[in-house]
């Protein structure tokens, strides 16, 4: 008997009795001797749940977590503070077990969240209609291209090089499968450029994608994008963070066709990168080659109010092939958490915390600036994450720097160079209500004291160890 | 047709998050402002900037919960009772997971963090697999997809990747009359087209069907063996090789893996590529939904496609004296790509190998072992309480971990239909098994109890069926108007598909 | 419509359509069988005036809350009318499949097509 099962000898031999056969290995009796496993599973044996958690734990603390040490890390999730409550919801029984609500009126719980985060996103990003969440950012932003190619067919995508890196290489990977090209528009100043992006688009153009803010934290001037695309006729996906929504125009105030997002900023764990949710919202008339699930509203024999799964066919356990995705499981109780934190930061807290977040990071990107030898990347307005150029030869001092950083107990930021060659000593720094001044004034003092060594090691000719 | 009156929680009509609470409330309060407070306009120009802030509820803490708790009050859940729904594996999840996975060294980890710090998280997720290679007997892992479908979509996209790497233009896959409606919906995102074979009267693949239509243009079998009719194909390893004796790769959808945890193993059966779905038999709770996680395995032919990054066991101490043993290799240039950002479901990954750790080689095998006897165990003692007589199984032969009863004898005699069934046992507390699926069973009704049940609560099931056909007989009308106890009665599925309201107006 | 019904008059194609014939126009529809095995009728997106149908191949789809049928072109021909009723009251499909609920009207390309069609009887046998 394993720890979870409850089978005792005397239940087995009444079950087999039951059945009709002598022993359980009877059962297994049509497997082919030849697939049949000849040993054990070479697995070690298994543990207490003492043992367990105590073998979990040490495997935490060979991990550089953001509970001990200060974290300037984003680029697309971010070390938010997590309210008490949420922890509790998530782990009540009532919204954990439960499966997908194909028995709705069983799962009005369920069903009700949904449609309370569906519209949570419509109220956030300003679109018409939202599904009840996909896996996550970049995933969501390949769907949309999904979406376009179903609409019209085209066989181009065109994508500013300030979208996720992430999230442009899944777009490239998922239409590789369904034959739609993936071409780059460069930047200029930090933000998508404009001219290069017009030049770019014809009416073979299925969907453009743009990032808001965009990858390098700098908050993009979308309308003439949406016009140039418009023009010619292109569905326009937009990629926002969900936060700086609290402050910026939302992209259904200026017509765009898609908005996707990474929910992860919103009451969800980092989880070294998952599970999150993603966000998919559009305008009315795509309502139906949208994918994922989707709660609707509707009436009881009784005329009770109640929610259902709706639209059901654009689904995979329906439309089977034609389905306008194949998403089975989404990311529901990550959804929950999502629209328990938009409640719980409500009309004006998330506008107060989109403020705070504006002013700290206008403040930290000035301190950085100041230190030596460090420069702004871009000088494009932000609003929660930034860019700064460090002044160094390459990725490897820069990785250096970080090092030095890591050993003071502080992540300054993200290396660009990873992704970006052109911005080989690029830091990109994320600020969170939780990077309070003093930890912004650590950050310079550490970085500062980090750069310094490092152009000291560089000036005496060798790269320290 | 009985009048029940109304229970409270009928009573108590659905009101949304955005219809409680009041101007000028509020839960959270931000810190005060350690910066100057420069003018917003200074810092982000007024036309970048909304006009009116989104119309988010304005709620105090003490509203919101008891809001989100009474809405939780208004789901049925595994915890609470008995959840056979086919097809699903709906096993008990254990709490200490939960436990494990918000340990802050894991739930509070960047995943951006560098692998030299983040070496517990990368041991991990290497642990895991090399337990998922020993369960699928397939030498390689990627652990990035997000949900099952999503690693049938990376199977179908890594088999691309494969031909096209042979200069082969292939363009369809064969999947069976009775899979899963992920798996054609996921051949088609791939761009390849969908050819369906048949299913033979013993339940398996039809062997001279599939002959028939595995020529040079077949790029891909797709196959979950038990089956979604709970059966075990045993011309398994014929139709694989068939299938690679056209040059075709051989896919296993994981969904059925509960039956055969260390019994059998989809490598040895000649598949090429194997999906795990670690919130079925790896407990990751269902959520309502999701999250779940879609891994894969892989033959050593098909390794160089994996997504990107790939980890990376380098081993040994460094000569700074640090042991930076495991790494994330993004240099494969012959990766289909990613699938997603980072790493994949990390927090799923933490649960399942807390899982894999405290059963051991001996706890997973017995996993299957009792999958496979309660599920037998459950159709025969419907068979003996005469339950089969309307709902025969849909083959008489002896099932896996789950099993498919057919409802069209009902549905002529009583006419009652697989549906009024499942909707009257909300009644008597259970969560429904799957219906109408699959396809190929008329008034299907698939049963999936897994090893996580006791006896009693399968011989108080089966009593419960017998019961509600007992009801039928006598007064149908009851039947067909079922339920009757639940927060809200049957809904009108058809008004909602067709005036679609989608979100609360404000 | 309650009980299964196939009138006399009209011409049935094996996937469940029937058509009726007004000299070189053509009324077309799905049958009381189809709209039984799809349920209520929720969504249905009519092809456009102009289009060009294919005899045995699809040209619309009919969606009920759990399925999605495709339409088959019993003849082929161009489609010189519509039913936008349809798009109010889709129901009409369930209700009255071979009045209210009719679908397209077709100029014939080819009446002579009409040999690959069954009459009721042949469809009735079909059916059993």
């Amino acid at each position: 008997m394993s720890r979870y099962t409850a089978v005792t000898d005397a239940d087995r031999q009444a079950m087999l009795e039951v059945i009709g056969v002598a022993s359980v290995e009877e059962l297994f009796g049509e497997i082919p001797a030849a697939v049949r496993m000849a040993r054990a599973l070479d697995l070690p044996a298994g543990l207490g749940e003492a043992e367990v958690y105590a073998h979990l734990r040490s495997l935490a603390a060979r991990n550089a977590c953001a509970e001990d040490e200060l974290c300037f890390l984003g680029a697309g999730m971010y070390d938010h503070y997590v309210p008490a409550l949420i922890d509790m919801l998530l782990g009540r029984s009532e919204f954990l077990t439960p499966y997908t609500p194909y028995q709705p009126e069983i799962s009005q719980g369920g069903l009700q969240v949904m449609f309370e985060y569906q519209t949570a996103i419509c109220e956030l990003t300003a679109m018409d209609v939202s599904n009840a969440s996909v896996y996550e950012g970049p995933s969501a932003l390949a769907a949309a291209g999904y979406l376009a190619k179903l609409t019209n067919g085209r066989p181009r995508f065109v994508v500013s090089r300030a979208v996720h890196p992430h999230a442009r290489e899944t777009l490239v990977t998922l239409s590789a499968g369904y034959g739609t090209t993936v071409e780059e528009v460069a930047l200029s100043g930090g933000v998508t450029d404009a001219a290069a992006w017009a030049r770019a688009i014809d009416d073979d153009v299925a969907a453009v994608f743009v990032a808001q803010p965009n990858f390098l934290g700098a908050v993009e001037d979308l309308a003439p994008l949406i016009a140039a695309a418009r023009a010619h006729g292109a569905l326009v996906v937009v990629s926002a963070d969900p936060l700086s929504l609290g402050i910026l125009e939302p992209p259904g105030a200026l017509g765009v066709d898609v908005c996707v997002g990474e929910g992860q900023t919103l009451g969800n764990r980092l989880d070294f990168g998952g599970p999150s949710f993603g966000f998919f919202a559009t305008r009315d008339e795509h309502v139906r080659r949208m994918p994922g699930r989707i709660a609707g509203e509707t009436r009881d024999v009784d005329g009770r109010r109640g929610f259902v799964l709706t639209l059901q066919t654009r689904e995979q356990h329906i439309r089977r092939e034609k389905a306008t995705s194949n998403i089975c499981t989404a990311q529901a109780l990550n959804a929950l958490a999502g629209v328990v934190y938009l409640s719980w930061l409500g009309r004006r807290g998330l506008v107060e915390l989109a403020e705070l977040l504006v002013r700290r990071s206008a403040f930290a990107r000035e301190a950085l600036v100041a230190i030596d030898g460090v420069s702004a990347l871009h000088e494009q307005p932000v609003v929660r994450e930034f860019a700064v150029s460090l002044g160094l030869p390459d990725l490897a001092s820069v990785r250096r720097v970080i090092a030095r950083c890591a050993a003071e107990r502080v992540t300054p930021g993200y290396a660009l160079g990873r992704d970006y060659p052109e911005y080989a000593d690029g830091l990109l720094v994320a600020i969170t209500e939780q990077r309070s001044r003093e930890d912004i004034d650590r950050l310079v003092e550490v970085l500062g004291r980090a750069l310094a060594a490092e152009r000291a090691a560089a000036a005496t000719g060798g790269a320290p160890a | 047709m009985s009048v029940t009156p109304e229970t409270a929680m009928q009573r108590e009509r659905a009101v949304t998050i955005f219809e409680k609470g009041q101007a000028g409330r509020r839960a959270y309060q931000p810190p005060p402002l350690d910066v100057p407070e420069r003018p917003l306009d200074e810092l982000i120009p007024a036309r970048l900037r909304r006009s009116e802030p989104a119309r988010l509820p304005e709620i105090s803490e003490p509203e919101l919960v008891r809001h989100y708790v009474r809405l939780s009050r208004r789901n049925f859940d595994l915890d609470s009772g008995f959840y056979p729904l086919g097809s699903c594996t709906m096993k008990h999840n254990p709490r200490l997971h939960e436990r494990v996975a918000a340990l802050p060294g894991h739930a509070r980890l960047h995943p951006l963090t560098e692998p030299a710090r983040a070496q517990g998280a990368l041991a991990l997720m290497w642990g895991l697999e090399r337990a998922l290679s020993e369960i699928a007997g397939l030498p390689h892992v990627s652990l990035q997809p997000s949900a099952g479908s999503h690693g049938e979509l990376a199977g179908v996209l890594l088999t691309r990747a494969y031909h096209a790497d042979r200069g082969e233009q292939r363009h369809k896959v064969l999947t069976p009359d009775t899979a899963h409606g992920t798996n054609p919906a996921t051949v088609t995102m791939a761009g390849y087209e969908v050819v369906k074979v048949g299913t033979d009267a013993q339940g398996g693949v039809d062997i001279d069907d599939l002959r028939a239509k595995a020529d040079g243009d077949v790029a891909c079998l797709m196959l979950t063996n038990p089956n979604t009719l709970g059966l075990f194909d045993t011309n398994i390893e014929e139709i694989a090789r068939i299938v690679h004796g056209v040059g075709g790769i051989v896919y296993y959808d994981g969904a059925n893996l509960n039956a055969v945890m260390g019994i059998s193993r989809p490598g040895d059966m000649g598949f090429d590529i194997v999906h795990f779905n670690l919130h079925k038999s790896f407990t990751q709770p269902h959520g309502g939904g999701g999250p779940g996680s879609g891994p894969i395995a892989v033959s050593a032919e098909l390794e160089p496609y994996l997504p990107r990054p790939v980890i990376v066991r380098r081993g040994g101490a460094q000569g700074n004296g640090s042991t930076v043993e495991f790494d994330l290799d993004h240099d494969r240039p012959r990766s289909i790509g990613r699938l997603r950002g980072f790493q994949g479901n990390y927090g799923c990954f933490v649960r399942a190998y807390a899982y894999i750790c405290s059963l051991g080689a001996a706890g997973l095998r017995d996993v299957s072992e009792t999958a496979v006897l309660n599920a037998n165990y459950l159709l025969a003692r419907l068979r003996a309480l005469g339950v089969c007589e309307l709902l025969p199984p849909a083959y008489d032969r002896l099932c896996m971990h789950e099993f498919v009863l057919s409802g069209a004898p009902m549905k002529r005699e009583l006419g009652i239909r697989t549906l009024d069934l499942a909707k009257r046992l909300l009644d008597y507390g259970y969560h429904p098994p799957t219906v109408y699926f699959p396809l190929l069973v008329e008034e299907a009704l698939l049963v999936e109890p897994t090893e996580t049940e006791t006896k009693q609560t399968l011989d108080e099931f089966a009593a419960a069926v017998a019961e509600i056909l007992r009801e039928a007989r006598e007064d149908p009308e009851l039947v067909r108007n079922a339920p009757y106890s639940t927060p809200v009665r049957r809904l009108d599925e058809a008004g909602a598909a067709k005036h679609p309201l989608l979100r609360q107006p404000l | 419509m309650a009980e299964a019904s196939y009138p006399q008059d009209l011409l049935y194609h094996p996937e469940h359509d029937w058509v009726r014939i007004d000299g070189d126009v053509a009324t077309f529809g799905i049958t009381w069988h189809a709209q039984d095995a799809l349920g209520e009728v929720v969504f249905f997106e009519p092809p456009a005036v102009g289009a060009q149908l294919t005899q045995h191949e699809p040209y619309s789809e009919v969606e009920s809350v759990k399925a999605v049928s495709d339409v088959i072109a019993p003849l082929s021909g161009e489609v010189i009318e519509v039913n936008d009723a349809l798009a109010e009251q889709p129901e009409s499909i369930n209700e009255d499949p071979y009045g209210a609920g009719w679908i397209v009207k077709v100029r014939l390309a080819d009446p002579s097509q009409t040999a690959a069609l069954l009459d009721r009887d042949a469809y009735l046998a079909l059916l059993a």
